[in-house]
């Protein structure tokens, strides 16, 4: 099980007081946009083993979004950061370099 | 017009842990810069208390707020006056962004009192309510079996109970049965 620090309100909860939203760090193409572009936007996700990054929501506490930075091998989390960011913080990425070196994922590495 | 009743009526589960209606209670959510001097102006006229800080509930028979998330409160004022403290909420903070809503009927209230009382909540949350993490005046929100509620530690050790009205039975239920089941003896 999970065990999810919301850096919103603070409270380290277990995954049922949370509800995953999905990949996070998502660029929306929209209207205008190539339908390749808008293709991978609305469909094309990564499924890796190992490092992911995810949207989570704090919903039987604050409510509020935010982002996940995980294992999905072994549930280990390595951080979770406010939902405004574009990409990982760099301590969320350097805690991640020290106990996966080697790691990448999308553009992120 | 008609008496104003609280959900639960009186309702009591009697026992070592004694689980009662909390009676009719006047509920105000606020939502907002907490931050801001004009909130914190108005929050401390109607609720008579400072914006508490982060996951704390400053409550005083039945007047207080309590901290629900980075931008909303809850604040607690006698149920007679719920309406009209709103209303003061809002004409306090006019022309700025915030939201100030009686919501004293959307909810249920429930008090948790006696010896292992925390266990009969720890049963049914997935927070650690041992007395050296969670503490009088702690505030937390979280999942109670399958329903979402707020519960606080007041300084007599007794714990309160809010939840949505829609759930109310639910939650009784869970906690008075809780309650019957007796402690478990790890707190």
């Amino acid at each position: 099980m999970l065990t999810l620090t919301c850096p919103c309100c603070g409270v380290s909860g277990e995954e049922t007081e949370f509800h995953a939203g999905g990949e996070a760090h998502l660029k929306r193409y929209g209207p205008g946009s190539s339908d390749n572009d808008f293709e991978g936007y609305l469909f094309m996700r990564e499924n890796p083993k190992g490092v992911h990054f995810e949207r989570w929501r704090h919903v039987y506490g604050c409510g509020k979004w935010f982002l996940a930075a995980r294992c999905t091998a072994t549930l280990e989390v390595f951080g979770t950061y406010p939902a405004q960011t574009t990409e990982p913080p760099q301590d969320i990425k350097d805690k991640i370099t020290a106990k996966r070196p080697g790691w990448s994922w999308r553009d992120f590495a | 017009m008609s008496e104003p009743v609280s959900f639960y009526k009186g309702r009591v589960a009697k026992g070592d842990v004694t689980v009662t209606d909390a009676g009719l209670q006047g509920m105000i959510t606020l939502r907002g810069d907490l931050s801001n001097a004009k909130v914190k102006a108005a929050v401390k006229k109607v609720a008579k208390v400072a914006v508490p800080a982060q996951r704390k509930a400053e409550v005083t028979d039945g007047r207080g707020a309590a901290w629900m998330s980075p931008d909303e409160l809850l604040i607690l004022v006698p149920y007679a006056e719920a309406e009209a403290a709103a209303a003061d909420l809002s004409a306090a903070l006019a022309g700025q962004h915030h939201l100030a809503v009686n919501v004293s009927d959307a909810r249920a209230y429930i008090r948790v009192e006696g010896q292992g009382a925390r266990e009969v909540l720890a049963k049914n949350a997935p927070v650690d309510l041992s007395p050296a993490a969670f503490a009088a005046k702690d505030f937390r929100r979280t999942r109670m079996g399958q329903a979402a509620a707020a519960l606080w530690l007041d300084d007599t050790g007794a714990f309160h109970v809010v939840c949505f009205r829609s759930v109310g039975d639910y939650l009784f239920d869970l906690l008075a049965q809780s309650a019957k089941d007796g402690p478990v003896g790890v707190f």
